[in-house]
C-alpha cells in the first residue's frame, strides 16, 4: 500500500471577489517534509497556508490533513468540515506570521504560555517552565519578561516561533517570516528555523523570498504563480535546472534584483 | 451684587442635591457601559434581521433629544399605564441613550485591534470567548478611554435636564431656591461652579486612567 500523503490539497479553488487566487490547485505533502513555497507576491502562496490554518475558506476542492478532511469536494464544489473537526485540525497546526502578531499586552513569557494554559489546560507552573525552555531555545532567555514593543523585530519573531511551538504542532506554517525584518535581523530568525528543520518529525511549509535559505533548508521547492503549482522539484533541480519558462523568468528577476 | 453669606447659606442644600447628580451620572454611566456590550453584539449578529433592527433602534435613540425622551417616558407613558418615578425615568433614559453611544465606542475600539491578533488567536486554537476576554478586550480599552471619558463628562453635564421631570438634583434645587427667594444669581452661579469643578476633576481622572492603562506594554513614544 502506498502511504497516503500527510497533507493533501486537491483541485482547491479560491477567489477574493472577482480575483481568482487559487486555480484547482493540487499539492501533496508527506509527513516530516520541509517544503519551501516561492512565487511572486499575490500568487496565492500565503493564501494556501491560511487555508490550512483554517483562516480562509475555499470555493471548491478538498483539503485533508492526515485522515481528516477540512474541506471535501470536487472541482466545482466543496463542503466545510464540522466545527469539531476544524478545531481538531487546527490543533495540529501552528503558524508564524509575517507581522509577528504577538499579543502586545503580554510579556514574551506570557505570549508563549497563554495558549498552553488556556487551550491545553496545562498548569501555570508547567506552562511557564515550558515557555522558559522554548525561549531559551530561540536564544531569548534574557528577554522573558520583556513586552513585544520593547523587542526588535527579530526578537519578536523568535518569540512568535516559540509561541507556535508551545502548542506542540505536527505542522508548522511559516508565512514570509523574515519579510518584515531589517536585513541584519534576518539571520537570527533563519538560524532558529534551521534548528527546527533538524527536528525530523515536524512538517514545515515555508513561504519565503529567501531563495538561498530555501535551497539550504528545504527538501522540496514549489513555485506557485497565478494560483497554480508551476514547478515542483527538489531544491538542487529547482534552482539549477528549472523546467518551466515561468520559473526561469522568476528566478532570473529574483537574482538580478 | 453677589451675596456671599446668602451663597453660603444655600450651599448645604446644593451639596445634598449634588449627591443625586453624581449618583445619577455614575449609575447611568455604569449601566451604559454594560448596555453597550449586548447592543454591540446584537449589531454584529450574523442574522441581518437582528443586526439591522438593533442598528435602527440605536440610531433612533441617538437621534432624538434626551429631553424629548424624558418627557415621553415621564409624561406620555402613564397614558399607557407605565408609571415610573422621576429618578427611575432619568436613570433609564440616560442609561439607554448613553448605552447606544457606548456601543459605537466599543465598535471603534474593536476595529482598532489589528486583524493579525485574531489570526494569531485562531492559530493558537484560543476559543472565541477567551479571544475576546484575554486578547481583544485588554487591547481595546486603551483606545476607547478618551471617547468613553468624553461621554461620561457629557452625561454629567446633561443631568440638569432631569430638573424638567422634577428629579431633585442640583439644577432643580437651584431653580427652586431662585423662585422662592427671588434671587437667581447665587444659586445658579454655585450650581455652575459645582459642575465646573466636578467636570475638571473627572477629566483629570480620565487623563490619569489613560496615562496609567497599559503603561508597561505600550511603546513609550
Amino acid at each position: 500500500m502506498i502511504p497516503q500523503p500527510f497533507i493533501a490539497f486537491s483541485t482547491v479553488s479560491k477567489r477574493f471577489g472577482a480575483r481568482v487566487v487559487l486555480k484547482a490547485l493540487d499539492l501533496e505533502i508527506p509527513r516530516g517534509q520541509k517544503l519551501a513555497i516561492v512565487g511572486p507576491s499575490g500568487s496565492g502562496k500565503s493564501t494556501l497556508l491560511r487555508i490550512l490554518m483554517t483562516l480562509e475558506s475555499v470555493e471548491a476542492g478538498s483539503v485533508r490533513v492526515d485522515d481528516q478532511y477540512l474541506w471535501r469536494g470536487g472541482r466545482e464544489q466543496t463542503t466545510k468540515a464540522t466545527d469539531a473537526t476544524t478545531a481538531a485540525i487546527r490543533r495540529r497546526i501552528g503558524m508564524v506570521f509575517q507581522q509577528f502578531n504577538l499579543f502586545p499586552h503580554m510579556t514574551a513569557l506570557q505570549n508563549v504560555s497563554a495558549a498552553p494554559i488556556k487551550v491545553l489546560g496545562k498548569s501555570k507552573d508547567e506552562a511557564l517552565a515550558q515557555a522558559r525552555n522554548l525561549l531559551a531555545r530561540v536564544g531569548l532567555s534574557d528577554k522573558v519578561d520583556a513586552y513585544p514593543a520593547f523587542l526588535s523585530g527579530g526578537q519578536q519573531q523568535r518569540v512568535a516561533i516559540a509561541r507556535a511551538l508551545a502548542m506542540n504542532p505536527e505542522i508548522l506554517l511559516l508565512d514570509e517570516v523574515t519579510s518584515a525584518l531589517d536585513p541584519e535581523l534576518v539571520g537570527e530568525v533563519l538560524n532558529v528555523i534551521r534548528m527546527l528543520a533538524a527536528k525530523g518529525d515536524l512538517t514545515i511549509l515555508m513561504v519565503t523570498h529567501q531563495m538561498g535559505f530555501a535551497r539550504e533548508f528545504a527538501d522540496r521547492v514549489c513555485f506557485i504563480d497565478s494560483g497554480e503549482v508551476v514547478e515542483d522539484a527538489p531544491p538542487a533541480r529547482f534552482f539549477d535546472a528549472p523546467t518551466q519558462r515561468r520559473t526561469q523568468d522568476f528566478l532570473r528577476t529574483i537574482i538580478s534584483a | 451684587m453677589f451675596d456671599f453669606s446668602f451663597a453660603a447659606s444655600i450651599f448645604p442644600q446644593l451639596a445634598v442635591a449634588a449627591i443625586t447628580t453624581v449618583f445619577v451620572t455614575i449609575a447611568s454611566f455604569l449601566f451604559a457601559l454594560v448596555a453597550g456590550i449586548p447592543l454591540l453584539l446584537l449589531r454584529r449578529s450574523r442574522w441581518q434581521i437582528v443586526s439591522q433592527t438593533t442598528t435602527a433602534v440605536v440610531d433612533f435613540i441617538r437621534c432624538t433629544p434626551i429631553l424629548v425622551q424624558l418627557y415621553f417616558l415621564y409624561f406620555a407613558m402613564p397614558e399607557f399605564g407605565v408609571r415610573l418615578s422621576p429618578l427611575a425615568t432619568g436613570l433609564l433614559v440616560f442609561s439607554v441613550h448613553y448605552g447606544c453611544y457606548m456601543s459605537e465606542v466599543y465598535r471603534a475600539g474593536l476595529e482598532a485591534v489589528p486583524r493579525g491578533q485574531w489570526d494569531a488567536c485562531v492559530a493558537l486554537s484560543l476559543p472565541r470567548v477567551e479571544t475576546y476576554r484575554s486578547i481583544v478586550l485588554p487591547q481595546m480599552i486603551y483606545p476607547i478611554i478618551p471617547a468613553a471619558g468624553n461621554y461620561f463628562v457629557h452625561l454629567f453635564k446633561e443631568t440638569p435636564l432631569l430638573a424638567s421631570i422634577s428629579v431633585v438634583e442640583m439644577m432643580f434645587v437651584s431653580a427652586e431656591i431662585g423662585a422662592d427667594r427671588f434671587r437667581y444669581l447665587e444659586p445658579i452661579t454655585l450650581c455652575g461652579l459645582l459642575f465646573l469643578i466636578m467636570s475638571i476633576a473627572a477629566a483629570g481622572l480620565i487623563r490619569t486612567a489613560e496615562f496609567f492603562y497599559g503603561r508597561h506594554w505600550r511603546r513609550a513614544w
